[in-house]
């Protein structure tokens, strides 16, 4: 197929406007690049940088709002901007494919894979059903799915996100298309399996010659696979050029800046305090979840078992695990969303563990979560301050100064003080996510839960509130309970690591422990997988 | 899955006694006596005791709801006060032309609003969308009994195509079945209509929004395709459940549009027992409507089953 360097993709000068009221007038302007056979370009920006757009625009599938209305794109020579719906549809699949970022919904739930990818091959070839058929257990074959037949005949839901995504990848592939666009295909999923998504791609690709356009937002996953790197920012198209140039030795201001917001994963110096009090410690802490059903036996489901934990006052203790090791479960036990199962909770001399709901209320206030999507974990109907105040005003204070506090703590996280009667939908996501560290700090609690907080977060805004929280920790002189999947993260911000696999603590202690010798093969599994591990990411080259 | 049904089954118990209770009793306190009735306007009060002794409405009303739940439990219906003939007998006359009804409804609304849902949802904002959507606050807010006779002046008297009134079993004469179900039917099924239109319309524009949506067009699938095989099947629960729920719109319907176009059904039976006080007929009739109502909702729960895999019971 490469029988001559003919780019398979060519981007030239494309602008897609935005509807009219929109912040600026182009989702994409003037973007011009192109994707070699064989070649990895991956396109990298932050969350509105237009990078999903372009994608779109290349597949057709661009929502009815947004119009492309300059340049061309060039599909093995054909400007797919002009040919017409049929055409398009055609190309699907058969030329250029595309895979998405969550594949909980990318499949329908109500059809078996094996249907779903015999579609592509009842729509765009003239196989008989037995060939088909064979075809697709040969895929579902080459993206290493275990058991193809059983996978054939099962449905979306019996299947594992990391699996679900390999029948997107069976699916894209399955007629050979020249083109694969894959719009942050492993964001969503654990990096375990991450790693493995991203060697599959890598594989097929090399095998076959495909170009693939990748887009992502993570460094990480950039360092890992692309050849080549272009940066946008608000549409634009800031730098381009390969991946080992780019991470190394970027021209632009903006590529810089952003490389260099990316926590690297060697924990930072923090001198570990052995001397404060304990302020929250769990002894065997277990929640047990059973469905209880008439005749069935009953299923049980372990999300966490025999957790001991201990945080002093001004530390910083990071839970990292993947989706299902229990984590959340442990930070909503301990601040008692839900009911632990067994274990106790010291809050200090306070056993919290099975204290009725009317005795816990007044140590509710001692200990206060900030959750992962800021988007969706403020009341938009109510304004921040009254968000604010609601605590502080349930505990007793009077309005006044509950709204006095509220504006220094406007001041503490670095908002306007006087924007205390503005909406949520107001605020960008960043400035929601110190609105919620604002929220729980009036309480003035001893424990702060952050549960995710910064994972929504683009790079350069999670930054910001990294630096922001830990400015806080040792203001208050607070004590820290940092849930996060992300090592890179927990590596920057905690003094002690909390490793979690399937409901129990495999690993525990200090960060440079646990990140400079880790024990455990759980553990060391979880470092060897982490994208971009052996880049310092933001140490240029002059 | 057996399991659920047992509860389902178990959970209607309660149901039943409340609906039970309530009927014996809104009867029982409002104004009206059957024995009266029964007796006519020249009797004398000793002829109306005498009747009244014989009904067994002379026992304290506690004494009166045990007997009859007594009998139910046995299979016992009772005996009408007014069409002296056992309360069983009376709804077996009459349960075809109800029957028939509810099914020619069901087929019609069903076989019409769904794809006018779909059209709609598909085209949203075009002028069919907006025809679908205002004919279906118009079928909301006219009352049956009003558009059963426009359909009789127009079809049945201007245009003379079909009947006025009146029944014929489907046993003895199918064509004159049929041709005496269209405008009852028709009547009946245009609230269900607006109420399924609507919901399919909303049900199919939500799943549309899907990122498996996404993923079928990003496979080059027709439109048709990602509409039928994609859309609709993954809309299918929530129209369901509006379906089942809307039963309880056809029982009621069906009251007055067996009234109108006289059909001897149990909607009738219904009215005609409420107006001569027929105490056994109404609480036996009323009971076995919310049977039907409970037992055709547990099978929509099940047949969720069929068109979502994820869901088990």
């Amino acid at each position: 197929m490469s029988d001559t360097k003919r780019p398979v993709l060519e981007v030239r000068n494309l602008s897609v406007t935005l509807p009219a009221g929109a912040d600026r007038v182009h989702a994409v302007e003037k973007v011009s690049f192109t994707v070699n056979p064989g070649e990895i370009v991956c396109l990298v920006g932050e969350s509105g940088s237009g990078k999903s757009v372009i994608a779109f625009t290349v597949m057709g599938l661009l929502a009815k709002a947004l119009k492309p209305t300059s340049g061309e794109i060039l599909l093995e020579g054909e400007n797919i901007l002009t040919v017409g719906e049929t055409r398009l549809r055609e190309l699907r699949c058969t030329r250029m494919s595309m895979i998405f970022q969550e594949p909980m919904t990318a499949l329908n739930p109500v059809m078996t894979c094996g249907q779903q990818i015999d579609e592509v091959l009842e729509t765009h070839t003239q196989l008989d059903q037995a060939a088909r058929k064979a075809k697709i257990i040969a895929i579902l074959d080459r993206v290493k799915l275990p058991e193809p037949e059983r996978i054939y005949a099962s449905y979306p839901h019996q299947l594992s996100g990391g699996q679900r995504q390999r029948i997107m990848i069976a699916m894209a592939l399955v007629l050979d298309p020249v083109l694969l666009i894959a719009d942050e295909p492993t964001t969503a999923l654990d990096v375990t399996t991450q790693a493995e998504i991203l060697k599959l791609i890598a594989e097929l690709q090399t095998l076959e010659g495909t170009g693939v356009l990748f887009i992502t937002h993570d460094f990480g996953v950039v360092a890992e696979i692309a050849h080549r790197v272009a940066v946008l920012r608000w549409g634009e198209l800031v730098e381009m050029g390969p991946t080992e140039k780019i991470l190394s030795r970027p021209e632009h201001g903006y590529t810089k800046m952003l490389i260099s917001s990316v926590p690297s994963i060697h924990p930072a110096h923090r001198g570990v305090r052995k001397d404060g009090p304990t302020v929250l410690r769990t002894e065997k802490l277990g929640k047990t979840y059973s469905g209880n059903a008439f005749f069935q036996k009953a299923r049980v489901v372990k999300a966490a078992v025999d957790v001991n934990l201990d945080i002093r006052r001004g530390e910083t203790l990071g839970i990292v695990g993947e989706s299902g090791s229990g984590k959340s479960t442990v930070a909503r036990c301990i601040a008692r969303l839900i009911d632990p199962s067994e274990g106790k909770i010291f809050l200090g001399d306070t056993e919290i563990a099975t204290m009725k709901a009317g005795k816990l209320r007044p140590h509710r206030r001692r200990v206060q979560i900030v959750f992962q999507d800021p988007y969706r974990s403020m009341n938009p109907r109510i304004t921040v301050g009254d968000s604010i105040i609601e605590g502080p005003m349930n505990f007793g204070l009077k309005r006044e100064e509950a709204l006095a506090r509220a504006r220094g703590l406007m001041e503490t996280v670095r908002l306007d003080p006087n924007s205390l009667d503005r909406f949520p939908h107001q605020f960008s996501g960043g400035q929601r996510q110190r609105i919620c560290i604002a929220r729980a700090l009036a309480m003035e609690p001893e424990l702060l839960i952050a549960d995710e907080a910064v994972s929504a977060l683009d790079v350069s805004v999670q930054k910001q509130v990294l630096e922001l929280l830990d400015e806080i920790r040792v203001r208050l002189n607070l004590a820290v309970l940092f849930i996060t999947h992300d090592l890179r993260v927990a590596a920057q911000i905690c003094d002690y690591v909390a490793v979690m696999s399937k409901g129990r603590v495999v690993e525990y202690g200090s960060a440079e422990q646990v990140f400079g010798a880790p024990k455990d093969d759980y553990t060391k599994a979880l470092f060897a997988a982490a994208p971009g591990r052996h880049w310092e990411f933001g140490k240029f080259a002059a | 899955m057996l399991d659920f049904i047992i509860r389902r089954l178990i959970a209607v118990i309660p149901v039943l006694t409340v609906v039970a209770v309530f009927v014996f009793l809104m009867l029982r306190l409002t104004p009206g006596d059957p024995a009266a009735v029964i007796a006519g306007d020249n009797a004398t009060s000793d002829q109306i005791d005498d009747i009244r002794r014989k009904l067994g409405l002379d026992e304290p009303i506690w004494t009166q709801f045990v007997i009859w739940i007594g009998n139910m439990l046995q299979g016992n219906f009772g005996e009408s006060f007014f069409f002296k003939k056992t309360v069983a007998e009376l709804i077996a006359q009459r349960i075809e032309p109800t029957l028939a009804l509810a099914v020619c409804t069901l087929i019609f609304a069903v076989a019409l609003s769904v794809p006018l849902g779909v059209l709609a949802a598909y085209r949203q904002g075009s002028v069919l969308d907006r025809v679908v959507m205002g004919f279906s606050v118009l079928g909301f807010s006219v009352p049956g009994f009003v558009i059963g006779y426009c359909l009789i002046y127009i079809f049945a008297i201007e245009l003379g195509w079909l009947p006025v009134q009146g029944y014929v079993r489907i046993g003895v004469n199918f064509w004159g079945f049929l041709e005496r179900m269209v405008l009852p039917s028709l009547t009946l099924s245009v609230g269900f209509i607006a109420l399924i239109s609507r919901i399919t319309r909303a049900s199919v524009l939500e799943v549309l929004n899907e990122d498996y949506i996404r993923t079928a067009r990003a496979k080059g699938l027709s439109n048709r395709v990602v509409l039928m095989r994609h859309a609709l099947r993954n809309a299918a629960v929530p129209i369901l459940t509006v379906i089942g729920l809307g039963i309880a719109i056809l029982i009621g319907g069906a009251v007055v549009t067996e009234s109108v176009f006289g059909l001897p059904g149990l909607g009738r039976l219904t009215v005609e027992a409420v107006l001569s006080r027929d105490f056994p007929t109404i609480q036996t009739v009323i009971l076995m409507f919310s049977v039907v109502y409970v037992v055709i909702n547990l099978l929509i729960d099940i047949s969720y089953t069929l068109f979502d895999p994820r869901i088990r019971y």
